[in-house]
């Protein structure tokens, strides 16, 4: 396929490759808890970037697979003591059907429209799984704490949860530059630009999104089964938080929607500043102000993205930033 | 168990009056769509802002919290300027997700800045003017006075539309910008109004909530949800259809956990809501 | 010139050769060391009253102790303790991210739970995934007790045992009173709470009229009110706080015309006077009250080891410091301390496992009331000694609003009223 014969395509899984490796490589507890906020926001905002970077079709409530995805893989792992690489399976399948279900719904709106559709989706998952008793209603579900002695007790458990976010992420990363450099993917740019034009062309166009949407579904239903796995309960309230779906969007915009790299920079700035505002005294509370300053001026004045506005004024680095 | 009569009686009222106060907030919104076709997603936040002066005003400077609102709306107007100023203007020409983005960037700039400055324990404003029996139902007066406020803003809004120039203008900008440009309107001055007139409603029914529940700057998010939920049902840009929509939600919010637990509301509006975006996402009474 | 100079450097030499012995005394006699006591705090957000009275009370005792000379170890070595905590929010992604860096970045040796059960429960799989001992206050819930950890140990009376006085209290005021309305918050604790009590009021002959949730951070109860009957006898129930006072003020406004309403987490807080008279009536139980009668005689009596300060001095201490009455969530805040101060001494050592054992066997007397752990498997740290006090706000000669024990009957400090009607 012709995503090998771009170079950017090796250095965005080489970036995540490497970063994971050391992580494993120097086994500290700290570095394995930063780096998994990150690498998990990383793949998140991969997922959305689908959808988002080559449809154009905006989802502020691209969470709710996290949340649905992630509640059925927990609830296989709690209830029925399937083992964490069984329950991620399922999480993600349950996610990327939902997807497929609520697509053929959705994805016939416009804009504006789909974007709204979007939120009423999250907060509907929201209200229904907080009554949904096999679910824990609203008190959740959690991990009787022996459960972490299958994977040779807690310390060793975190540390395989990890591992398989690290692979989750490159998976998702390299669906996502298959798809960038398909046919496929051609199709679904097309749709970004003019949708009718598309159709009118000969895309298929209702099959495609709802295939993209699937897609972009599947990888959060299983980073949802593994957060919770690690933080060994999940209740409504955190698995269906509006304010983790714009901050997805923030860094696929940040970044560069449209673009492989584009989330991975976008996650890794986001994340970064985050980090330093919480902890610095005087921006603790302004962390989410910083934020929308950063998100307006992006929209105001470099709509591409920090990735999209380098390829833009760059042509010689495009081969190396995808 | 079946609900009795006045249960369900005293149920609607209650929804009813809060419905007032929920279209009002949904007219904010309906009004910028309609003249602009941009969904301000910082109506939320700037409803909690209508919290937080009507509360400051009454809690700092003594002022009776109804009086207080005239101010707070003209507050909200001047908000609403500097959002258009700064966020809006630039991309009012470009594609919906821009705005969308935009808007949502404002927001949360308002929730960070309010929690820096007012965290997020909540506030109370302590007003109370007891509560009126009719026959089953028990209604506090805050409510009562709440719902008044709406209809009267309302009928202000309407009154302001369609009998003043300026009004007019706005409705020719909302009809048709190039013509209304053509006709010598300052289209960017009117479209700031508008936005501005959309963000003061927003802050009068933030500011009435608060006279009967407690807030945080965080408080607006639901009130946001439910005035998209409004807008769709009466039809995104159709003031009337706010209002009709309001009380709908209301009554339905009222009279629903009457049959079942409460908590199952929630689902139940937004079902409706995705429903009604897929099947007419006109609205009922039609968009602009 | 230069032999007055050596002698002033022999003089000096001499003078400061004098001086060092005492002060290498000094240095060699005691081996001091800091334990770290990490926890976060709800400083703001939705529960942040009973957050910082809970830290106060937490903060009281750190002060009361170093003064004290801290602990002394079986070495002799002399530990003195320091906090180190961060403001949760009253958010739950947050107390997990915080108690990973308290033990990993700040080094804590033990902890104190976050208030409420929902974030205890949050903050107690990072203290079992990373071994370290952690003593929760402010967190009922018996549920985190039954999920197989073992160094989680819990200061407050179990959530099961809230409300279950409250109804024994309501035969004993109206014995005709059967329908109970039951309306609280759906996290963990006051699920707990109203699980138990249903079960404990229908065992007792009631008719439950009325079962509903609301979700955390709710403001309108009216379409609950409206669904209670008419001749409803008691309404129990709540959550926290912010939401609790909500609900006692719209059953005000709503002129709800119950015997009996029993609250949770919120009458027992000075606070809540500030509702006026939508407080008059309203019960609400208590982990703690100044007016116990836990004392060094009692303990003797019932052959059980006395530690701590006595409630007046814990009282009287904290009032100064603070300018404000100790409520329940001050008075655990406290006790957490102690608790783990009280198993150090014992243990003569820091370490984990030695500590974890005395916790185990522990069974004293406080001025917080008895503390006794549950060390089965099946509900290991769940607290089994302590017992609640109910208190209604009820006026004075003088019209004033004021706090009243009033169950259990032998510690009450005035009889049980009913509801004004409206």
């Amino acid at each position: 396929m012709s995503a090998w014969r771009h170079p950017g395509s090796y250095l965005t899984l080489a970036i995540v490759f490497v970063w994971g490796l050391v992580v494993l490589l120097l086994g500290t507890d700290i570095m394995r808890e930063s780096a998994f906020t990150l690498i998990m926001f990383v793949a998140l905002a991969s997922s959305l970037n689908i959808l988002l970077g080559y449809t154009g079709y905006v989802s502020f409530g691209h969470i709710v697979f996290f949340g649905l995805g992630g509640y059925t893989g927990f609830y296989f792992l709690v209830k029925h003591g399937w083992s964490l690489y069984a329950a991620c399976v399922a999480g993600g399948v349950l996610s990327a059907l939902l997807a497929g279900l609520i697509g053929l719904a959705v994805l016939r709106l416009r804009g504006a429209y789909f974007a709204l559709a979007t939120i009423g989706i999250n907060e509907a998952a929201r209200a229904f799984v907080s009554n949904f008793e096999p679910f824990g209603g609203a008190t959740g579900l959690a991990l009787d704490f022996s459960v972490y002695l299958k994977y040779g007790g807690a310390g060793k458990a975190l540390w395989t949860t990890f591992t398989v976010l690290w692979v989750t992420t490159l998976a998702v990363i390299l669906v996502s530059l298959l798809v960038k450099h398909s046919r496929f993917g051609l199709g679904l740019m097309a749709i970004r630009e003019d949708e009718d034009a598309a159709m009118v062309m000969g895309v298929k166009t209702p099959q495609a999104k709802t295939l993209t949407f699937m897609m972009s579904a599947f990888f959060p239903g299983v980073i949802g089964t593994l957060y919770f796995f690690k933080n060994g309960n999940v209740e409504p309230g955190d698995a269906f938080q509006l304010h983790m779906s714009i901050e997805m969007l923030v860094m696929v915009m940040l970044g560069g929607q449209g673009t492989v790299l584009g989330p991975l920079a976008g996650a890794v700035t986001y994340q970064g500043l985050r980090g330093y505002l919480l902890t610095s005294p005087i921006f603790k509370n302004l962390h989410l102000a910083v934020a929308g300053v950063v998100l307006l001026l992006i929209i105001l004045f470099v709509p591409a993205g920090a990735v999209g506005w380098v390829r833009d004024r760059l042509p010689k680095l495009r081969r190396w930033l995808e | 168990m079946a609900p009795v009569l006045e249960q369900l009686i005293a149920s609607l009222f209650d929804g009813l009056l809060l419905g007032f106060v929920y279209g009002v907030a949904a007219m904010g919104l309906t009004l910028i769509w309609g003249v602009m076709s941009v969904i301000n997603l910082s109506h939320g936040p700037v409803m909690a802002l209508g919290m937080f002066g009507t509360y400051f005003l009454f809690t700092l400077g003594g002022v009776n919290p109804y009086a207080a609102l005239i101010v707070v709306a003209a507050g909200g107007v001047v908000v609403g300027l500097i959002i258009y100023a700064t966020a809006v203007h630039r991309v009012i020409d470009a594609p919906h997700l821009s705005s969308l983005l935009a808007t949502f960037a404002v927001n949360m700039i308002i929730i960070g800045v309010g929690t820096a400055l007012f965290s997020t324990s909540p506030h109370n404003i302590d007003y109370s003017l007891g509560s009126l029996d009719v026959g089953p139902i028990t209604m506090p007066y805050t409510r009562l006075m709440a719902a008044l406020a709406a209809v009267l803003f309302t009928a202000a809004l309407y009154g302001f539309l369609y009998f003043t120039r300026t009004g007019k203008a706005i409705r020719a900008v909302a009809n048709n910008r190039t013509a209304a440009e053509l006709m010598g309107i300052p289209s960017a001055r009117v479209l700031g109004l508008s936005f501005g007139l959309g963000t003061c409603l927003a802050v009068v029914s933030g500011g009435l909530i608060a006279t009967f529940f407690p807030f945080t700057i965080l408080s607006g998010g639901p009130y946001e949800l439910k005035s998209f939920v409004i807008c769709v049902l009466g039809g995104l840009g159709n003031p009337l259809g706010a209002l009709l929509g309001g009380l709908i939600l209301g009554g339905l919010e009222g009279v629903i956990p009457a049959f079942m637990p409460v908590s199952w509301v929630p689902v139940v509006e937004f079902a409706l809501f995705v429903l009604v975006l897929i099947l007419k996402p006109s609205g009922l009474l039609g968009a602009k | 010139m230069k032999s007055r100079l050596l002698v002033l450097v022999a003089v000096l030499a001499a003078v400061s050769l004098l001086m060092t012995p005492p002060l290498m005394a000094t240095t060699q006699s005691a081996k001091t060391k800091t334990v770290v006591i990490g926890f976060t705090a709800s400083q703001t957000g939705k529960l942040n009253v009973e957050g910082i009275r809970q830290i106060n009370g937490v903060n009281l005792w750190l002060e009361q102790l170093n003064a004290a000379g801290g602990v002394k170890l079986a070495d002799g070595t002399v530990v003195k303790f320091a906090a180190k905590f961060y403001d949760d929010e009253s958010n739950k992604n947050r107390v997990q991210e915080l108690y990973t860096k308290l033990i990993s970045e700040d080094k804590a040796d033990f902890l104190i739970s976050p208030y409420s059960s929902g974030l205890a429960d949050a903050a107690a799989v990072i203290a079992q995934q990373y071994n370290k001992i952690m003593i929760t206050t402010g967190a009922a819930s018996d549920s985190t007790y039954k999920k197989g950890y073992t160094l989680i140990y819990q200061a407050y009376t179990p959530a099961s045992r809230y409300l279950t006085g409250a109804v024994d209290a309501l035969m004993k005021l109206d014995a005709k009173a059967k329908k109970v309305a039951i309306v609280h918050e759906k996290d963990k604790f006051s699920t707990d709470v109203v699980n138990a009590l249903k079960d404990y009021a229908v065992s007792k002959g009631m008719q439950v009229v009325l079962f509903e949730g609301y979700d955390t951070g709710a403001t309108d109860f009216a379409p609950f009110i409206n669904k209670f009957p008419p001749d409803v006898d008691a309404v129990m129930g709540g959550g926290h706080f912010a939401d609790t006072s909500t609900f006692a003020r719209q059953l005000f406004e709503k002129k709800v015309n119950a015997k009996m309403v029993a609250l949770l987490v919120a009458p027992p807080e000075a606070k809540f006077a500030e509702l006026g008279e939508a407080a008059l009536g309203i019960i609400g139980p208590s982990q703690w009250e100044h007016m116990v009668k836990y004392s060094p005689e009692a303990a003797k009596e019932a052959k059980i080891e006395w530690y701590g300060p006595s409630v007046a001095d814990f009282d009287k201490t904290y009032k100064a410091k603070f300018n404000e009455e100790p409520s329940y969530h001050s008075a655990g805040g406290y006790a957490a301390g102690m608790i783990l101060e009280k198993a150090i001494k014992k243990a003569g050592v820091t370490e984990t496992e030695k500590v974890k054992a005395v916790l185990d066997d522990m069974d004293i007397l406080s001025f917080y009331g008895r503390i006794k752990f549950d060390n089965t498997p099946a509900a290991h740290g769940l607290q089994t000694g302590h017992d609640m006090v109910y208190i209604q706000w009820q006026k004075d000669a003088k019209g004033n609003l004021v706090k009243q024990v009033i169950w259990p009957e032998a510690g009450k400090t005035a009889a049980a009223a009913l509801m004004p009607q409206k």
